[in-house]
């Protein structure tokens, strides 16, 4: 299968790779997908406690092509956001963003999966209620 | 010597022609375009003739008489013809069939179809090098088995089965043996009489030829086997498989083989030298695994799993200058990883993080040199990005994880 300009262009020069001190109380941790599945994604936002921002956002991520960009493209949208925000980015924006084919659509959902996770790991620390998930894939 | 790109190392799933075969097929396109099967002019008699020929040069490579090949449409017909053909045959002897869990499709589909018609399989496991147990083998056999159907070396890994020592097996109880040389043939010295194969299927695409034409050998002398015809109409190859001869396609086929009797000592010679220089390298990446056994294995095939890096991720790193391919789930429609190496026991993980390098007559060092830096370099940026690569640095057992599986 050919991949977009896009997805290739985050495969080669992924943007924010990395870690985050996931002790902070300010930093919320995701870790979605499992070995087996053949993906593993960890997406984790800080957030700055004055403005309420996302001032960085990095991942790391075990899977194809599309999930490794799908997870980039996720990582500078999500920063800059609120958190109210951040909860409204939606799998499809990135299937559309990165011209995904119907059989990479998981790769993004994951993705999805990801941002929630590690806004509610955020909540959490903070005492605030976890958000359910109205969408279900 | 200049590095051409793309670089080609998927020569299990296809080889280029060797264009010493393309110069003997091509004047059977044109004036010598006749039907085998016209038997009283010259266009039918050239044609005739060619076919004979390739015969010959077919049966020499395995050692058989020329009579014991009929020419099929290539390594899954040739499955389909042996399985079915035999079951419908043997009918009246009894309707099991034992074959192993990490053949090729083309034999397991059929042996699922034979299922529906009534017939009993045992799908025999393999152990974690991928070789059948012989006492197991042996224990599955009943006074119903008709059919012992292991392939010779494997598409994926490479593992050679004992495919001597099996024979042994299959002619004590009375049992025919048939094998999918598909990657064996052409490659290594493989002879009917020497290995007791009473059966075997093979193709002209994965040693220099065409696609789309291949032989099944049926044994004529101890003992005699028949197998019933799949394909009805006018009775060629001895009423085996009806069909205008694929004259062209056989040439090549023909040719394809003499090639290899020639010149597949040194061959193999050179690519197990390529092919160890490649794994070594590869292997000095930590967390490397070889799949399959090492020293029973084609000499020109190697699998490896990169652990905490995904297959489809990593091609993806290279494959605008390499081609091979990889048993990740990524890769295959039905979002399964490869089913043999599962067979091994290897963990879906392991599965997913593999890659399968196929060397051929046109690899050279060079290309194995730039494959090399290109794979280390590749896993290493992955793993750089890999979670499941930190957590393992950290010490953290992943299989503690609570993975939210979908
Ligand atoms: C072991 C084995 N059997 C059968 C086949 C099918 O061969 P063909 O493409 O000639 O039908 C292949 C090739 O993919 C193979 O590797
Ligand atoms: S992670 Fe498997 S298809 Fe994308």
């Amino acid at each position: 299968m050919a991949y977009s300009e896009k997805v290739i262009d985050h495969y080669s020069n992924p943007k924010n790779v990395g870690t985050l001190d996931k002790s902070k109380a300010n930093v919320g941790t995701g870790l979605v997908g499992a070995p087996e599945c053949g993906d593993v994604m960890r997406l984790q936002i800080e957030v700055d406690e004055q403005s309420g921002l996302i001032k960085d956002a990095k991942f790391k991520t075990f899977g194809c092509g599309s999930a490794i960009a799908s997870s980039s493209l996720a990582t500078e949208w999500l920063k800059g956001k609120t958190v109210d925000q951040a909860m409204e980015i939606d799998n499809m924006d990135i299937v559309e963003e990165l011209h995904l084919p119907p059989v990479k659509i998981h790769c993004s959902v994951l993705a999805e999966d990801a941002i929630k996770a590690a806004i509610n790991d955020y909540r959490v620390k903070n005492g605030l209620p976890e958000l359910v998930e109205e969408k279900k894939h | 010597m200049e590095l051409k790109l793309p670089i080609y190392l998927d020569n299990n799933a296809t080889t280029p022609c060797d264009p010493r075969v393309v110069e003997a097929m091509l004047p059977y396109f044109t004036e010598k375009f006749g039907n085998a099967a016209s038997r009283n002019h010259s266009f039918g008699w050239a044609a005739e003739e060619a076919v004979d020929y390739a015969r010959e040069q077919v049966a020499k490579l395995i050692n058989a008489d020329p009579k014991e090949i009929i020419f099929t449409s290539g390594a899954t017909e040739s499955d389909n013809l042996a399985l079915k053909g035999v079951y419908e045959m043997y009918q009246s002897k009894g309707n099991h069939i034992i074959t192993c869990t990490t053949e090729h499709k083309a034999v397991l589909d059929t042996c699922k179809h034979i299922e529906k018609l009534g017939g009993q399989i045992t799908y025999l496991p393999v152990k974690e090098d991928g070789l059948i147990d012989l006492a197991e083998l042996e224990k599955a056999i009943t006074d119903k088995t008709i059919l012992i159907s292991i392939m010779y070396g494997n598409n994926e890994i490479g593992v050679l089965q004992p495919i001597r020592e099996i024979s042994k097996i299959a002619r004590k109880h009375g049992v025919l043996l048939f094998t999918d040389a598909t990657q064996a043939v052409g490659k290594i010295p493989v002879d009917v009489n020497a290995d007791g194969i009473d059966l075997m299927a093979f193709s002209a695409h994965k040693i220099y030829g065409p696609k789309g034409v291949g032989a099944l050998y049926v044994r004529r002398k101890n003992p005699r086997v028949k197998v019933t015809a799949q394909m009805d109409g006018g009775g060629h190859e001895r009423g085996m498989r009806s069909g205008t001869m694929n004259v062209t396609g056989i040439v090549g086929l023909g040719k394809a083989c003499e090639i290899c009797m020639h010149e597949m000592e040194a061959e193999a010679k050179r690519l197990s030298a390529l092919r160890d220089k490649l794994e070594n390298a590869l292997l000095e990446l930590e967390e490397s695994y070889v799949n399959g056994n090492r020293e029973h294995r084609l000499p020109h095939v190697c699998n490896i799993s990169f652990k905490y890096v995904e297959g489809e991720g990593l091609m993806m790193g290279f494959n605008k200058n390499i081609a091979v391919s990889s048993g990740s789930a990524c890769t295959s429609a039905s979002l399964e990883p490869s089913y043999v190496l599962k067979a091994l026991g290897l963990g879906d993980d392991l599965a997913h993080s593999s890659l399968r390098f196929g060397l051929g007559r046109f690899t050279t060092e060079e290309q194995i040199d730039y494959t090399i830096n290109a794979i280390k370099d590749t896993v290493l940026k992955l793993r750089e990005m890999s979670p499941l690569w930190e957590m393992f640095k950290e010490g953290i057992d992943l299989d503690k994880i609570e993975w939210a599986h979908h």
